[in-house]
């Protein structure tokens, strides 16, 4: 138990399953990611997540902004460029720090780094008006999900029970358990994990906890989750996480042979600060790019130490306590 | 490709993961360009020039696959004498009439010696009518003769290669800079993969889409891929070809079976009032006698195609009933029908899974036409703007169209989609594939099989006891297929008509194995000639499903293909001339000596046994006129052909001209645009003026339209579903940060365009993924508009029509409109709303000076005259 909170292990048995099925997950390839967002409708479709509003971004094919209450699946546009992608995303960052609660969910701020310098030969762009602004454009497209994290703050906090580690080792809410307390959504490392913000009786799951279940309900019958079945280029793959990892080192090294120094798994590492994600990815560029967190750590990881800490304090109170009223008659 | 075809483009994917290297050129950089190995942005609507580019650097550098070219292609064809090309014209080719805007083809003829002057005259008298495209059919490809001269050696300065190279030889990699924006450098990179991936061991594949279509010389993109392809010997082999990409499911399908009023089943040209009395008359223009190919079994293919419509009614003695096939007067395509709502002279319309108030060019034109009739069929799965533009379209806003005033009835009929009903969908590659019914259509909602079969028993029933003549095309149709328990016609029943079968002797009743087997005397029926043998053996063959890792990396047994299950057309090119395969590598069909057949992978698009060294007697016509080594069986010459000495009315070989509208000059030719684009003059159909004209500078850019991934076409699947509205809720415009800078456009404001047509707004979305290009020593802007938002109140989301933006000129051969290209302004803010809106447009077009003669020149003014 001693590392239950934090390092290597494999989650389901260790949340207690003793007919455990292979540990699921997600690798996603983003270098094949062709943005169609088919996984965004077939996650909504299969799982009736509501709509998450009518707002136009202006961050280049976004619309969606992030991850969410009503949005499982969440396809991220990175347009990386010269001077005009500060632009970008300043009006991107506006427009949802303007009206957060417009897109149907209280959120972060879309974290859109400045452009990362590539290292790429800078030739200028035919027709360019004045001077060389322009250096090589690229756009980079991610579709972004729940980790599943081996360790996973939202379920160490959760006081009722709602999220719960499955027999595949994913992390699922129960919405006819959970009360709404919220202490999940801060907990995430990554911002993944919301309430679903709309009037009680009218919104389904209204005030209730929500995020992708790795289709938990597919998953019994042998089906892979409903956005790896839509994804038409194979950038989200279904399967075992112990095989996923290996395809995954396969891959970037593919990429690497081929000249693409930049490709890098992220998440795959069950040394990192969670102990791996259940679903991890391969990137083009630094996390950050994509706006995910370059060392992400389990938010519950110090727990042990500072309940040891409050419990030695509480000891140490307690003696002095003691030791105030020893001697007394 | 990625954008519009997301699911197609796994493929695409897929090969550039075994090596291939793929390279977009496109305006915008895309979805596709994200994933491309190149991106190659270019002014919309130069495309030829740039293939005439590569097709300098193809011939100066000899890089064309030499055998392949003189075996297989017309490269050395000797043509007549009179010919003259656009290079000494200034831009025109030899025969142009400036009072009619045509040419008359008969200069760009091959030399031969058996001219038959006199039906050259007749057939260019009907050729040169306005518009009379439509009446080549599917034929197009006529010779006057079948006996050419040639000149193997490709030295004879009148032969196809020498014209070529000559009317080629201005496209340098400097020219196509000058034109298409496209550094000289990375033009030339482009050359070099096509080039280095092309002849015997590899093959280069070009995929277009509507990018290439929809242009007043949109026929010629295409021409221009083909001599590019043929010349490098990418045609009839693995891994070449140019893909067309559809506009939707089906589009394939709808061509084939055609809902094009200038095409029967097969591409059989419609027949034409007082040039087609008699069968004879019909058959004998596609079928000249001592032409060559598989054209000549028309006769069998046309009297199969009445015995399955007419049945037993369909006699030799009553020409098969060849009198009840309705006859053209004149051009009935989309656009002419709409200005014919206009005028008075169209009653009723249907419309079925479509939304021209919306998704049609000149929008604006289109919804003035539905306003107009007498009742309107709407037959969709949502309630579109093409059913409610009469209460809450643009023009009720502005007041050029009150609501009380509009007399149109409609009749809104809910439709089943594509899941809730079963039949065949036929995709680019010629291949169908059957679609089972997955759920039962909600509500009253029916398939359209259901509602034309219900149509056509009420109108029978109406007519049954009629005496008048013309009423004889309904009721003697066969109309009688099986329904099923909810009256659904039975789709397959409709599949083994479309397939035919033998109609008497020791086989009547049983399907047809392939076209060969179709009769001209009525002892045989068939729907649609290419596609005979979908249902052989009584198999629906579409619906075969054996998964490709069962089978051969052709995967015959996957749907069905037409012609005769061949997944590739002309394949025997993909054999040289001794039938031996160019190389181990692409290898695909070859020809067995011991066997003495064709062979191979594929099925043989050839004889099966005619071997590579037969020659025909002197004389001989139809499929025994075609030699051993003739591969381009449908061609009346066997060849493929860089040169097109028919079929085309606007040029045997494509130039580049400047779109309808264009802020550019033609730095090739004085002549600026098409000369032989159909033009439309009238008040509500203004254009802008082009360079070189007053007024030009008032629409100082240029504009592009095009499709979201998140959308449909014109929204009527996609608008009302909150899924997909979600992901791109608002209309839209892309503009480089240059022209941001230039216009004062703010990420996310709005933005008003202009066109002598309208105004719209939309939201602006500033991105580096539209480039300034620098053309002719200027910098040209382009914005990009998708046109899935129209105005109404019953879509999740709605937004204004870059449709209305366009006006319309068309392509001369097959009336596409030019809706990929216009001229606009662009200024920052909303735009006036209500008869605000009309004044602001008024403003604009006094500004510029534009009448109904601007931009609608045929001949610019300085050309050289024929």
């Amino acid at each position: 138990m001693s590392n239950s909170l934090y390092g290597p292990l494999d989650p389901a048995p260790d949340a207690g399953w003793r007919d455990e099925q292979p540990r699921k997950g997600f690798f996603t390839d983003t270098s094949v990611c062709i943005g169609c967002k088919a996984c965004e409708v077939a996650c909504k479709e299969w799982n009736a997540v509501p709509e998450d509003g009518l707002l136009m971004l202006g961050s280049s094919y976004d619309n969606s902004g992030s991850l969410g209450a009503s949005t499982w699946r969440h396809v991220k546009f990175v347009e990386q460029g010269g001077a005009a992608t500060d632009v970008l995303n300043r009006t991107a960052d506006s427009a949802l720090l303007g009206d957060p609660t417009a897109l149907g969910t209280t959120m972060a701020p879309l974290e859109v780094k400045a452009p990362v310098d590539l290292g790429m030969p800078t030739s200028g762009l035919p027709g360019r008006v004045d001077g060389a602004e322009r250096t090589e454009f690229r756009w980079l497209m991610e579709s972004d999900v729940c980790k599943h994290c081996t360790h996973a703050a939202c379920l160490d906090v959760c006081p009722t029970g709602a999220l719960f580690r499955t027999e595949f080792g994913t992390v699922v809410v129960q919405d006819d358990i959970c009360n709404g307390c919220g202490y999940c959504v801060p907990a995430c490392p990554f911002g993944v994990i919301d309430r679903r913000v709309g009037e009680v009786g009218i919104v389904k799951n209204a005030g209730v906890a929500q995020k992708c279940t790795l289709c938990y309900d597919r998953l019994g019958d042998g089906l892979q989750p409903a956005c790896a079945q839509a994804c038409p280029t194979q950038s989200i793959q279904y399967g075992d996480v112990d095989e996923l990892r290996e395809r995954a080192q396969a891959r970037v090294d593919a990429l690497h042979e081929q000249g693409v120094h930049d490709a890098r798994l992220y998440g795959e590492s069950t040394h990192d600060g969670i102990g791996g994600l259940g679903a991890f990815f391969l990137l083009l560029d630094e996390p950050e790019v994509y706006g995910l967190p370059p060392d992400p750590v389990v938010t519950t990881r110090d727990l042990p130490v500072m309940w040891k800490k409050a419990a030695l304090a509480a000891a140490t109170m307690l003696a002095g306590a003691v030791a105030a009223f020893a001697g007394r008659p | 490709m990625a954008e519009c075809h997301p699911v197609g483009f796994q493929w695409v994917m897929e090969a550039k993961q075994r090596g291939a290297r793929v390279i977009h050129i496109d305006p915008r950089f895309t979805r596709t360009s994200a994933v491309a190995d190149a991106h190659v942005p270019i002014r919309v609507g130069s495309d030829i020039a740039f293939l005439g580019g590569i097709i300098k650097y193809v011939l100066d550098n000899e890089l064309d696959f030499r055998e392949y070219v003189v075996a297989y292609t017309n490269a050395a064809t000797i043509l007549r004498e009179d010919f003259v090309d656009t290079e000494d014209l200034d831009g025109l080719f030899s025969g142009y009439d400036e009072e009619s805007a045509s040419y008359d083809g008969r200069s760009w003829q091959y030399a031969g010696h058996d001219q038959d002057a006199s039906s050259d005259a007749e057939d260019e008298q009907s050729a040169g009518e306005h518009g009379a495209g439509h009446e080549l059919g599917g034929r197009g490809a006529r010779l006057e003769h079948s006996e050419v001269e040639r000149d193997e050696t490709l030295q004879h300065p009148r032969c196809v290669y020498q014209v070529l190279k000559r009317h080629y030889a201005r496209y340098t990699p400097e020219v196509v800079e000058q034109v298409c924006g496209v550094p000289a450098a990375q033009f030339l990179e482009v050359c070099e993969a096509v080039t280095a991936n092309s002849g015997r061991e590899r093959t280069t594949s070009w995929v277009y889409s509507v990018g290439w279509t929809h242009h007043s010389t949109g026929v010629q993109y295409i021409r221009g891929a083909a001599i590019i392809q043929l010349l490098l010997g990418n045609m009839g082999r693995p891994g070449g070809g140019i893909m067309a990409l559809r506009g939707h499911a089906s589009i394939q399908g709808s061509t084939d079976i055609p809902t094009l009023f200038n095409l029967l089943p097969g591409y059989l040209p419609m027949p034409v009032a007082g040039e087609h009395d008699s069968l004879d008359d019909y058959i004998s223009t596609i079928d000249r006698s001592g032409m060559k190919g598989f054209w000549s079994g028309a006769e069998a293919y046309t009297v199969s195609l009445l015995k399955s419509w007419y049945g037993d009614a369909a006699q030799p003695e009553n020409d098969f009933c060849f009198d009840h096939l309705p006859k053209l007067t004149g051009d009935h395509g989309t656009y002419q029908t709409v200005l014919d709502q206009i005028d008075g002279k169209v009653e009723g319309y249907f419309l079925v899974g479509q939304n021209p108030a919306v998704g049609s060019a000149q929008a604006k034109l289109q919804r003035q036409g539905l306003a107009n009739l007498k009742w309107l069929v709407v037959r969709d799965v949502n309630l579109i703007e093409s059913a409610t533009f009469w209460q809450d379209g643009p023009e009720i806003a502005t007041g050029e169209l009150r609501t009380e005033d509009i007399g149109t009835e409609v009749f809104f009929l809910p439709a089943a989609t594509h899941v809730e009903k079963a039949g065949s969908f036929t995709q680019t590659q010629r291949m169908l594939q059957w679609r089972h019914q997955a759920v039962a259509p909600p509500g009253d909602a029916r398939s359209e099989l259901d509602f034309y079969f219900q149509l056509g028993k009420r109108i029978r029933e109406r007519l049954a006891g009629s005496t008048d003549p013309k009423d004889r095309m309904l009721l003697d149709l066969t109309w009688d297929y099986p329904v099923d328990e909810h009256g659904e016609p039975d789709p397959v029943a409709v599949l083994a008509e479309i397939n035919g079968s033998h109609l008497t002797g020791e086989r009547a009743g049983q399907p047809l194995s392939g076209f060969t087997e179709m009769k001209a005397d009525g002892s045989t029926s068939g729907g649609c000639w290419i596609y005979t043998g979908v249902y052989k053996d009584g198999i629906n063959q579409a619906a075969r499903r054996k998964p490709g890792r069962e089978q051969n990396w052709v995967a015959n047994q996957w749907g069905w293909a037409w012609p005769m299950d061949r997944r590739t057309l002309y394949n025997r090119a993909s054999a040289d001339p001794d039938g031996k395969p160019w190389s181990e590598r692409k290898a695909y069909v070859w020809w067995d000596e011991d066997a003495q057949e064709w062979t191979g992978h594929d099925v043989p698009d050839f004889e099966r046994d005619k071997p590579p060294s037969y020659r025909p007697p002197k004389g001989a016509s139809g499929p025994e006129g075609l030699a051993g080594d003739d591969p381009f069986i449908m061609q009346a010459d066997g060849k493929g052909w860089l040169y097109a000495p028919s079929g085309l009315l606007d040029g045997p070989m494509p130039a580049h001209y400047e779109p309808h509208e264009s802020p550019v000059r033609n730095p090739l030719y004085t002549q600026q645009a098409n000369p032989t684009r159909q033009v439309i003059k009238r008040q509500d159909n203004l254009s802008n003026p082009s360079a070189g004209e007053p007024g030009a500078d008032v629409f100082p850019y240029v504009f592009t339209t095009y499709r979201l991934t998140e959308h449909h076409t014109a929204g009527g699947m996609s608008r009302w579903v909150p899924y997909l509205a979600e992901l791109q809720p608002e209309m839209f415009v892309e503009v480089s940060p240059e022209l941001a800078h230039e216009r004062g456009l703010e990420n996310l404001s709005y933005a008003t365009i202009v066109t002598a047509r309208t105004a719209i707004e939309a939201r602006v979305l500033v991105t580096e993924r539209i480039t300034p290009l620098t053309v002719d020593g200027r910098v040209v802007h382009q914005v990009g508009l998708p046109y899935h938002w129209g105005v109404g109140s019953e879509a999740h989301v709605s937004g204004d029509s870059a449709n209305d933006l366009l006006g319309l000129a068309l392509d001369p051969n097959v009336h596409i409109q030019e809706s990929k290209v216009g001229s606009c302004d662009v200024v920052p803010g909303r735009r006036p709303t209500g008869p605000a809106l009309l004044r602001f447009v008024a403003e604009y077009r006094t500004r510029a000076g534009i009448t109904v003669e601007t931009g609608n020149t045929h001949l610019t003014p300085g050309s050289d005259r024929p």
